[in-house]
């Protein structure tokens, strides 16, 4: 598997990334309380690419990348057994407040989800948490326009985040986790209830993102990961044991997963044999 | 003619088909009863307003009760209004606090935790409570250890109803809280405080505030509790002694014999029943602004 290869051939990993690397993602195992979720899917994202996480339902590519902010931490018996390398150090080391986790790597849900206020305070909402006291309109209107969503609602930044259509509501979501300037974001099925339009804004937007951000992002949509994706990874469901385990089948530059994947799996699932 | 030779389908409506009978009647039956529900309420409030309407007058707001042998038609029974203001108030000022760090423990921090298991048990417990128990428990705690009557036990007695329903209705409106809001604050990097504060009590609060209207109007009608801690004054508030309230007045005067009193008890009743009334409206109105 290439991933593996990628770590072997980096003697120095423990202590220090390959510089590409911006955040290495270890999960040897997770528990929702007594169920094994995932196992054994070591996932290296690279910096300022875009790496794509797919697989069919229930293979824990969301569990995964929700692993990678704690934002599973607010699942009541949720364990992650493993490391995810993030600037140096381990983000489930006992002393790192997971707090400061989330502020550093942003986060676009499935469900577009603004707060109910305005578009401008939803967009000034983490920088008022952060206590920026710099120019506040300065930085939403920077936001906006890096989400694309500047010109469509420069007259209205008064309204509630939640008049907006769902398109723009994501693009909102999306304006508010990198008006922060997190290092990573993560999206979560950015697209899924989203119309075609609306999806190919975002997906031209991820485009431009990544060459400030680097970004992950969970997809169902095979097309979509082939299009935005640098890397993908693909996840599979171990169903030997009697439960349903996820785990990384295998992981590479998102052209030759599609056009040559080494494992048997990844074929059947790309051929549409199995969903 | 059918084309098909086959008869043509009725597809008409058949009013007298048994089906379609049994249908209307029990349609019927509903209707009534629905209607009936609202019987009660409103043939209180006719007979209210009947009996009670005439003695009606902003006077009865700002005068002190009459003495037995005063002349019809004097008097009023303004130091009631401030007695049930005031007590009302202190139960307010004890139980929304109380009951909504409460609730924000139970609904948001350890839903799971044994001191939530048990306090969410006991509370809903406490709201089956009968009154007249709670009066009994204040007259003990605060009436017994002060050595007399007092607004303020009749406070404390309010309270102790008001708590249980503030404290599981605002759990709640927190709970309702749809949970990708949640994660959206999380997300953001909010310390648990921080989401709190800031998004999940603003979309929580007008829920919160139905919740606590409807405590303030039931206790406002409470009249057992009264009973054995502020008793009952014939002139202006003085926390420190006996309290009149409008129930405890309705209880006292409605079976006196004196026909002065049992107009001013009917005019009383109406102004609790109308203040119970607009309370619940307000609620509604409140409740309705909920923006998730």
């Amino acid at each position: 598997m290439e991933a593996l290869e990628e770590v072997d051939a980096n003697e120095a990993y423990e202590n220090d990334l390959p510089t590409d690397i911006a955040l290495d993602c270890k999960a040897e195992r997770i528990y929702y309380s007594d169920f094994l979720a995932v196992r054994d899917s070591h996932v290296p994202i690279k910096k300022n690419q875009i790496t794509g996480f797919i697989g069919p339902s229930g293979c824990g590519k969301s569990t995964v990348i929700k692993s990678i902010n704690r934002m599973n931490d607010l699942i009541r018996g949720f364990r992650f057994v493993g490391n995810i390398h993030f600037h140096g150090v381990n983000i489930y080391a006992d002393n790192i407040d997971p707090v400061s986790v989330r502020r550093n790597i942003g986060m676009v849900f499935q469900q577009p989800n603004p707060f109910s206020m305005s578009i401008f305070e939803n967009v000034a909402f983490g920088l008022r948490l952060n206590r920026y006291k710099g120019n506040m309109q300065e930085k939403v209107e920077k936001a906006l326009r890096s989400a694309a969503l500047w010109k469509e609602v420069k007259d209205k930044l008064k309204n509630n985040g939640l008049s907006l259509s769902g398109g723009q509501q994501q693009r909102l979501c999306i304006a508010r986790a990198i008006a922060t300037e997190p290092r990573v974001i993560l999206m979560d099925e950015p697209c899924s209830a989203l119309d075609p339009i609306a999806t190919r804004q975002i997906e031209e937007l991820m485009v431009e993102l990544k060459k400030q951000f680097t970004v992950a992002i969970v997809t169902h949509n095979m097309q979509q990961a082939m299009r935005v994706a640098d890397q993908t990874a693909f996840f599979g469901v171990d169903i030997s044991k009697g439960g349903r385990t996820g785990y990384l089948v295998e992981m590479g530059p998102t052209k030759e997963l599609f056009e040559n994947p080494q494992e048997e799996l990844t074929k059947e699932y790309l051929q549409g044999e199995f969903s | 003619m059918n084309q098909s030779g086959l008869e043509h389908p009725k597809l008409e409506r058949q009013p007298m088909e048994p089906r379609a009978l049994k249908s209307i009647v029990l349609s019927g039956i509903t209707i009534v009863c629905a209607i009936t529900a609202c019987i009660p309420l409103f043939s209180v409030l006719l007979m209210l307003v009947y009996r009670g309407g005439k003695r009606l007058s902003f006077q009865l707001f700002y005068t002190l009760p009459p003495g037995a042998f005063d002349g019809p038609g004097v008097g009023g029974f303004g130091n009631a209004i401030v007695g049930t203001a005031f007590m009302v108030g202190i139960a307010g000022l004890i139980s929304v606090p109380f009951g909504i760090l409460a609730a924000i423990y139970l609904a948001e921090l350890d839903p799971h935790s044994k001191v939530s298991e048990i306090a969410r048990f006991c509370a809903k417990t406490m709201t089956g409570l009968p009154s007249i128990i709670a009066g009994v428990f204040a007259y003990a705690v605060v009436v017994l250890v002060m050595g007399h009557y007092s607004a303020w036990a009749g406070g404390i007695a309010l309270s102790l109803l008001m708590l249980p329903t503030v404290m599981l209705t605002a759990e709640e409106a927190i709970k309702m809280v749809p949970n990708p809001m949640r994660e959206a604050a999380y997300g953001m990097g909010c310390t648990p405080s921080q989401s709190l504060t800031k998004v999940i009590l603003p979309v929580a609060m007008p829920s919160i505030i139905t919740g606590v209207v409807l405590a303030v109007a039931r206790a406002a009608g409470e009249t057992a509790p009264l009973l054995f801690t502020a008793l009952f004054s014939e002139s202006w508030l003085a926390p420190n002694n006996p309290t009149a309230s409008l129930a405890v007045l309705i209880y006292n005067w409605s079976s006196s014999p004196y026909q002065n009193l049992i107009e001013l008890a009917w005019a009383a009743s109406l102004i609790l029943v109308v203040l119970v009334f607009v309370l619940n409206i307000i609620s509604r109105s409140i409740g309705g602004k909920t923006k998730l």
